[in-house]
C-alpha cells in the first residue's frame, strides 16, 4: 500500500543523459505501466524506482518518506525480471522462500508463506522442482510468488512477459491484471509492447527518449493524445497521418485518424487509392491503401470484405475523429 | 550405405593416430610393470632375475614410503585449500570495475607461464634465503630473527611455492565462471534483502560450484606428481620432509640405482592415484552432471 512520487529524477550515465528530469507521481494501489520505444529509458527508471542504480538528482518519495538514498531491499519493493533471475540451484520453495529466510523468519513461518503464496499460483505440485524443469510460464510465476511472499508495499515487472509465446502471454496478462485485483498493491509495469500497456493499466506513462509525453488512463491516450509520439505509438494498427493538403483544411499542420475511423468504398469518397494487402483477421481486416506513390492509409474494414489486391477503392476519413496536430506535434483541441 | 561406407573409411583414417598414441601409452606402462617384476639394479647391468613381488614388498613395507603418501596428501591438500580460496577471493576482486583492469589481470595470470624449476629456484634464492632473501631483509627491518623457511617449515614452503603457480590458474577459471553469473540474479537476492555476504554464499557460490570441481578434478592430477619444486629446493629434505610419492620413486631408481623398486613404487603411485581419483569423482563428479 503506497503511493510513489519522483521529483525531478534525473540519471546521467557518464556523460550520457539518459533520463532529463521527471516529475510523475502514481496512487496507492495503482496498476501503472511505463511504455516506450527501447531505448526510451524505461526500465532504466524502474531500476531507479527499484534502488538498483543511484539517481543522479531528484527526489524518490514512497509514502511520502524520502528513499533515495535508500539501499533497494529497504525500500520495501519487490521487482520481477525479464529474464526471471531464479536462483537456479534452488527448488521453487527455495527461490519463493528466499526473501523471507534473508529476512529471518522462522522455518514454520516461511513454509507457510511459500505454501499458500504457491496455492494462488498453481505452483504447489512444483515445489520440490528446480527453476530448469519449469516451462516458461512456470518460471514466471515462480518469479512473481517470490515478489508476493515479501508481501511488498509496491511490485515492479521489468517487462516479464517478453519471453513467453504469444499465447502465454495473454493468459499471464489475465493472471497478472487478476492478482492485482486481488492484492489491491501498487505496481509498475514496463513494457515496450502496447497492447499489454492498454489492457491492464490503470494509468499509462509513456515515455520517449527519457521524456513523460503523456500520462493518463489508455482510453484517454488512444482517444486524446496530446502529441504525435503518443498518436503514432499508441493504438495497433498504427494511426494514420494525412499529408499537409488535407490537414491545412482543417487548420493543422498534420492529421491523424485511426485506421477504424476510415469509410472504405468502391464507388465514391474523399481519397482516391488503389488497395494493397488486406489482412483478414476473421472479425476483421486491414487493408493497406496506396493513396500516394509513398504514402499507404491503413483501414480497418469488416471481417468478410472482398476487396482484392489492386482494386480502386474510395476512403472516407470521419470527420468528427480526427486528430489535428500543429507544426510542433502538439494535438490542437 | 554412403554413411556406413564414410564411418568405416573414417575409422580406418583416424586408426594410425589412435594406435600410436596407444602405443605411447602401453609401452612405457607394459615396460614399467615388466621391471617392477625384476630384480634390476643399474649398478649390476646384466644381473636382472625375475624377482616377483619382492619389489612390491620392499617398497611397500618401507618407512618412507607411507610418510611419502602422507606428505602427497599434505601437498595437494595445502595447495589445493589456498588456491581455490585465493582464487576465488582474487576472481571476486578481478570482476569489479577498476582502472587498469586489463593489466592487472594479464599480470596475474603471468605465474602461470613460469617454469617450475625457474618459479621455485626464485622463491628459494632470492625470497625465503635467510641471508639474502627479502623474507629475511624484511624481518630484519622490523628486528626479528630471519626464519630459514625451507630449513624450519620446508613442506609449508613447498606448499606456497607451488601454490603460487597454480593460484593464477584456479583464479583464471574461477573468474570466467563468475562472469558468466547472470547480473540480475545477484539484482533479485539485492532486492530480496541479502546481504552482500548472503548474496556470496547463496548465489555466487553455489554458481561457482563446478568450476571449483573443475579447478580441484585439474589441479589434483598435476599435483599428484609434484617433482620438479622438491628437487631444485629441498631434494626431498630435510630427512624426509617433503619426500613425496614422486620423489621417493625417483630416489629409489635414480639416486639408489634401484630400477626394479622404482618401478614397482611408480605402479603404486599410479594405483594410489587413480584410488584418489575415483574418490574425488565421487565426492564432488555430480557437480559436473547437468
Amino acid at each position: 500500500m503506497s503511493a510513489i512520487t519522483l521529483k525531478n529524477v534525473t540519471k546521467r550515465f557518464g556523460d550520457v543523459t539518459v533520463i532529463p528530469g521527471i516529475d510523475l507521481s502514481i496512487e496507492d494501489g495503482e496498476f501503472v505501466v511505463f511504455v516506450g520505444p527501447s531505448g526510451c529509458g524505461k526500465s532504466t527508471l524502474l531500476r531507479l524506482i527499484a534502488g538498483l542504480e543511484d539517481v543522479s538528482a531528484g527526489v524518490i518519495d514512497i509514502d511520502g518518506a524520502d528513499v533515495t538514498g535508500t539501499a533497494p531491499a529497504k525500500r520495501g519493493l519487490a521487482m520481477v525480471f525479464q529474464s526471471y533471475a531464479l536462483y537456479p540451484h534452488m527448488s521453487v520453495a527455495g527461490n519463493i522462500g528466499f526473501p523471507l529466510r534473508m529476512a529471518g523468519e522462522s522455518k514454520e513461518a516461511i513454509d507457510k508463506k511459500v505454501r499458500a503464496a504457491a496455492a494462488t499460483l498453481n505452483l504447489t505440485d512444483y515445489l520440490h522442482r528446480k527453476p530448469r524443469e519449469l516451462s516458461g510460464g512456470q518460471r514466471q510465476r515462480v518469479a512473481i510468488g517470490r515478489a508476493i511472499v515479501r508481501e511488498p508495499k509496491g511490485f515492479l515487472f521489468d517487462e516479464p512477459l517478453s519471453n513467453l509465446d504469444a499465447a502465454l502471454r495473454v493468459n499471464m496478462r489475465l493472471e497478472l491484471s487478476e492478482l492485482h485485483a486481488q492484492l489491491k498493491t501498487t505496481m509498475i509495469y514496463v513494457t515496450h509492447d502496447q497492447v499489454e500497456a492498454m489492457t491492464m493499466a490503470d494509468k499509462i506513462v509513456v515515455l520517449n527518449r527519457g521524456h513523460i509525453e503523456q500520462v493518463g488512463s489508455p482510453l484517454t491516450l488512444y482517444n486524446k493524445p496530446d502529441n504525435l509520439f503518443v498518436a503514432g505509438f499508441i493504438g495497433s494498427p498504427k494511426m494514420n497521418f494525412l499529408g499537409p493538403t488535407y490537414a491545412k483544411e482543417h487548420g493543422a499542420a498534420t492529421v491523424g485518424v485511426r485506421p477504424e475511423h476510415i469509410k472504405i468504398s468502391k464507388e465514391s469518397g474523399l481519397i482516391k487509392g488503389t488497395a494493397g494487402v488486406a489482412e483478414h483477421l476473421g472479425s476483421d481486416t486491414f487493408v493497406h491503401v496506396h493513396v500516394a506513390p509513398d504514402q499507404m492509409i491503413t483501414v480497418r474494414t469488416s471481417g468478410d470484405s472482398v476487396l482484392r489486391h489492386g482494386d480502386t477503392v474510395w476512403l472516407t476519413p470521419d470527420e468528427d475523429r480526427l486528430h489535428r496536430f500543429d507544426a510542433q506535434g502538439k494535438a490542437i483541441r | 550405405m554412403a554413411t556406413e561406407h564414410s564411418r568405416a573409411t573414417a575409422r580406418l583414417m583416424i586408426s594410425p593416430a589412435v594406435l600410436l598414441l596407444l602405443a605411447w601409452m602401453i609401452v612405457p606402462l607394459a615396460l614399467t610393470l615388466y621391471f617392477s617384476f625384476l630384480r634390476y639394479n643399474l649398478l649390476m647391468p646384466g644381473m636382472e632375475e625375475w624377482a616377483g613381488f619382492l619389489n612390491y614388498k620392499f617398497f611397500l613395507t618401507d618407512p618412507a614410503f607411507f610418510s611419502a603418501v602422507w606428505k602427497t596428501l599434505e601437498l595437494v591438500g595445502g595447495v589445493l585449500i589456498i588456491t581455490v580460496v585465493g582464487g576465488i577471493l582474487l576472481a571476486l576482486l578481478l570482476d569489479q570495475q577498476f582502472w587498469g583492469q586489463g593489466a592487472v589481470r594479464i599480470l596475474v595470470i603471468a605465474p602461470f607461464f613460469v617454469m617450475p624449476t625457474v618459479s621455485a629456484l626464485v622463491w628459494k634464492n632470492m625470497f625465503m634465503n635467510p641471508v639474502n632473501g627479502l623474507f629475511a631483509y624484511l624481518a630484519k627491518v622490523f628486528g626479528l630473527p630471519p626464519f630459514d623457511f625451507l630449513a624450519q617449515a620446508p613442506m609449508l614452503s613447498i606448499i606456497m611455492i607451488v601454490a603460487w603457480e597454480w593460484l593464477p590458474f584456479a583464479t583464471l577459471i574461477l573468474l570466467t565462471a563468475l562472469q558468466s553469473l547472470d547480473s540480475e540474479q545477484l539484482e533479485a537476492a539485492e532486492m530480496d534483502g541479502a546481504s552482500f555476504i548472503s548474496r556470496f554464499f547463496y548465489i555466487v557460490l553455489p554458481h561457482l560450484s563446478r568450476a571449483i570441481t573443475v579447478v580441484i578434478l585439474i589441479q589434483t592430477i598435476f599435483l599428484l606428481s609434484t617433482f620438479a619444486e622438491i628437487l631444485v629446493t629441498t631434494n626431498g629434505g630435510p630427512g624426509t620432509a617433503t619426500t613425496n610419492l614422486t620423489y621417493l620413486v625417483y630416489v629409489q631408481s635414480l639416486l639408489q640405482f634401484d630400477v626394479g623398486g622404482g618401478s614397482a613404487g611408480g605402479v603404486v603411485a599410479i594405483i594410489l592415484a587413480n584410488i584418489v581419483a575415483i574418490f574425488l569423482m565421487r565426492m564432488i563428479g555430480k557437480n559436473l552432471d547437468a
